[in-house]
């Protein structure tokens, strides 16, 4: 069970995370933050493992992922 | 469920600056992560270039010095030689240490002063608009060389790890590249070997990070990693160029 | 002791532990001076590969804390002015030695003052100033030296302490005053570590907002208006009747004192004003003394730079003239003496 969050306010859009997903669960959105940018988005939540390789590449910080049981 | 992740405490809340693929988040995150695991948040001092990474002074949670263009080095020889038990980073680009301060940056690694020097190459200079670096390579368009970089009038790119590997005084230098995960997590573990080595007294150390600079390169960011992958890594190969268990390549 | 001794031993004295420098003449024997001395009190003496990292090597020190020093002379001055903006700019204590050349360019080792505009007018790029001091002994040299430190710390500005080959290789008697003690002031705001100190320092000249800049540089302003009205010094010599002000500092204030002195022999009332601080500049006894000379005469070894601030301190008032050597030549008291009876008869201003 893994749960992958986007901070959209903070995302520009670079795609970096896109390429790092092992699933390419990872796509831009179709909508536009405050600065511009389409952001990051998960559209299978379920098909995230919580490797957390998209966090390691975000130049951001703008991915969290949490791992475990759901509370 | 349990986050796997958190921002590091040596990294304060703040939005970067830098262009959307920008790599400066992530080597940025990687030092801050590095301070934390090491304990050392409250002994480091750090010093920004200058260049687009000169706002670097505001990002670290630690006390931080802005120096002028290329005098990084010898800044934190100053900070070191008064407080020898302080624990001394400074984070430069191409531009500022390899044209303007190739030359402090060599004396303080032929000191052997025991700080350590995170390098991030882009091959262009950022700040100003994408001029012309040291390490632009042959052919490299910038704005300073439209028709491409020529040996004949800009000569050769330098490779700075093959420069300083043989220097005496220096215990460890690394180039790592922060395009894919896989590189990263050994660039976090280069830059915790280079803090390292500074705790432990024996020399200078210095991480070479190749990096992406998307806006003036002109490409997308994902354009420049594949850009990064097939011009700059095969001419600036990944590796450590030198340890206290001897020298060579071992990528 | 020697004047260049005197300005490595007047360091310790004053509680600087770190010395950062480039050999240049005829500078280098406060280098020589202080490499022996240094380590003797437990200080560091470091020599560093060009005057560019010598001073960002002092500036490294001053983020640390540290009572730090450098010495260099005109060229190795020009090259640290980059550092000198900067520390201004970062608001960081240091001392600054220029035992002055003659130039511009390479030009020689003779004793010179042509390095005055670049002092007191900033040298460096941005709104800046550096206090200046010009001692004429070597006993002023030595006390002058702690004075620099204590000025440099209190306003948190460098501090430079400009003499000449003359200077440097004169050698007089002094009194050593050796404090028990130094009590070197503290500082908040140095960068050493978050575990020192309760908030997160930054040592910093950038300011990318305008109206931030603006608000540094209003400081700035302030803080030199306040050394302005504190801390300007100058020695008078024989102006209460004076018809004629000489105005000069360092080594050629001591020729024109004698001066003021065979003058009065030979019945012209001359007087002498000594700038102890060249920035801040003391104007404000020229425009008194303005009111009762008839004239001035600013004597120095250079095209006439100090000269400028004499006439803006004249306002006007009375003419003021300029006698130079430039090159390295020191002008005689006698060439020194012709000028002054030429100019007690002339009119208007001019050189």
């Amino acid at each position: 069970m893994a749960k992958v969050t986007f901070w959209e306010e903070r995302c520009k859009g670079c795609q970096l995370c896109t390429t790092a997903c092992p699933k390419k669960i990872i796509t831009m959105a179709s909508n536009i933050n405050e600065m511009g940018y389409h952001v990051a988005s998960v559209t299978e939540q379920k098909k995230c493992t919580g490797c957390g390789l998209c966090v390691i590449i975000c130049p951001d910080m703008v991915i969290e992922v949490e791992r475990g049981r759901e509370n | 469920m349990k986050k796997i992740t958190a921002r590091p405490y040596s990294l304060r809340d703040i939005p970067f600056h830098y262009c959307p693929g920008c790599m400066h988040g992530i080597a940025h995150r990687l030092v801050a992560e590095v301070i934390d695991e090491l304990g050392i948040h409250g002994r480091t001092i750090g010093i920004s270039s200058v260049g687009c990474s000169v706002f670097a002074k505001h990002y670290f949670n630690v006390d931080m010095i802005q120096a002028a263009h290329g005098r990084a080095p010898s800044i934190a020889t100053g900070v070191k030689r008064v407080l020898p038990d302080r624990v001394l980073f400074t984070y430069q680009g191409d531009g500022d240490l390899a044209a303007i301060g190739i030359g402090d940056f060599i004396h303080t690694a032929y000191r052997g002063e025991k700080i350590t020097t995170i390098f991030i190459n882009n091959t262009v200079y950022g700040m100003t608009g994408g001029q012309m670096a040291p390490t632009t390579l042959i052919g490299q368009v910038t704005k300073t060389t439209p028709f491409g970089r020529s040996v004949e009038i800009n000569g050769n790119p330098i490779r700075v790890c093959e420069l300083i590997a043989s220097v005496e005084g220096v215990a460890y230098v690394e180039r790592v590249s922060l395009h894919n995960p896989k590189e990263i997590i050994k660039a976090k573990k280069a830059i915790r070997k280079a803090f390292e080595m500074q705790l432990n007294g024996i020399g200078f150390s210095l991480v070479e990070a190749l990096s992406a600079c998307p806006t003036n390169l002109g490409l997308s960011p994902l354009e420049a990693v594949k850009w990064m992958e097939e011009k700059m890594i095969p001419f600036y190969p990944l590796g450590v160029y030198k340890s206290p268990a001897g020298g060579g390549l071992s990528a | 002791m020697k004047g260049n001794d005197a300005i490595g031993e007047g360091a310790i004295l004053a509680g600087c532990r770190h010395f950062f420098g480039y050999p240049i003449t005829p500078q280098s024997e406060v280098t020589h001076y202080l490499a022996k001395r240094l380590p003797e009190v437990g200080g560091l003496f470091m020599q560093a590969e060009s005057e560019l990292a010598s001073i960002n090597l002092v500036f490294g020190a001053a983020c640390a804390g540290a009572r730090v020093m450098t010495a260099s002379s005109g060229p190795g001055i020009s090259l640290m002015q980059e550092g000198l903006s900067f520390l201004a700019g970062s608001e960081l204590p240091c001392v600054l030695v220029n035992i002055m050349r003659g130039g511009p360019g390479l030009g020689n080792i003779g004793p010179s003052q042509a390095d005055y505009f670049q002092a007191t007018k900033g040298g460096g790029h941005g709104d800046y100033h550096t206090i200046v001091l010009a001692p004429n002994s070597v006993q002023e040299i030595l006390d002058m030296m702690k004075k620099a430190f204590d000025m440099s710390d209190m306003y948190r500005m460098p501090v430079m302490v400009m003499a000449d080959g003359i200077m440097g290789q004169m050698m007089e008697p002094v009194v050593i005053n050796e404090e028990k003690s130094v009590e070197i002031p503290p500082r908040p705001w140095a960068t050493i570590g978050r575990d020192y100190h309760e908030n997160r320092n930054e040592i910093n000249s950038l300011f990318v907002v305008l109206e931030e800049m603006e608000e540094v540089n209003l400081r700035l302003l302030h803080k030199y208006e306040e050394i302005h009205a504190k801390e300007t010094l100058c020695e008078e010599y024989m102006l209460d009747d004076a018809e004629v002000a000489l105005v000069a500092f360092g080594t050629v204030s001591r020729i024109c004192r004698a001066v003021v002195d065979k003058a009065r022999e030979q019945g012209i009332r001359a007087g002498l004003i000594r700038p102890i601080t060249l920035w801040p500049f003391p104007h404000d006894v020229i425009s008194r003394i303005a009111k009762s000379a008839q004239c001035f005469l600013a004597v120095e070894m250079n095209m006439g730079q100090m000269f400028e601030d004499v006439e803006i301190g004249a306002k006007g008032r009375a003419p003021v003239y300029h006698y130079g050597r430039l090159g390295g030549m020191v002008p005689l008291a006698k060439d020194i003496l012709e000028e002054l009876k030429k100019v007690s008869k002339r009119r208007g201003t001019g050189r």
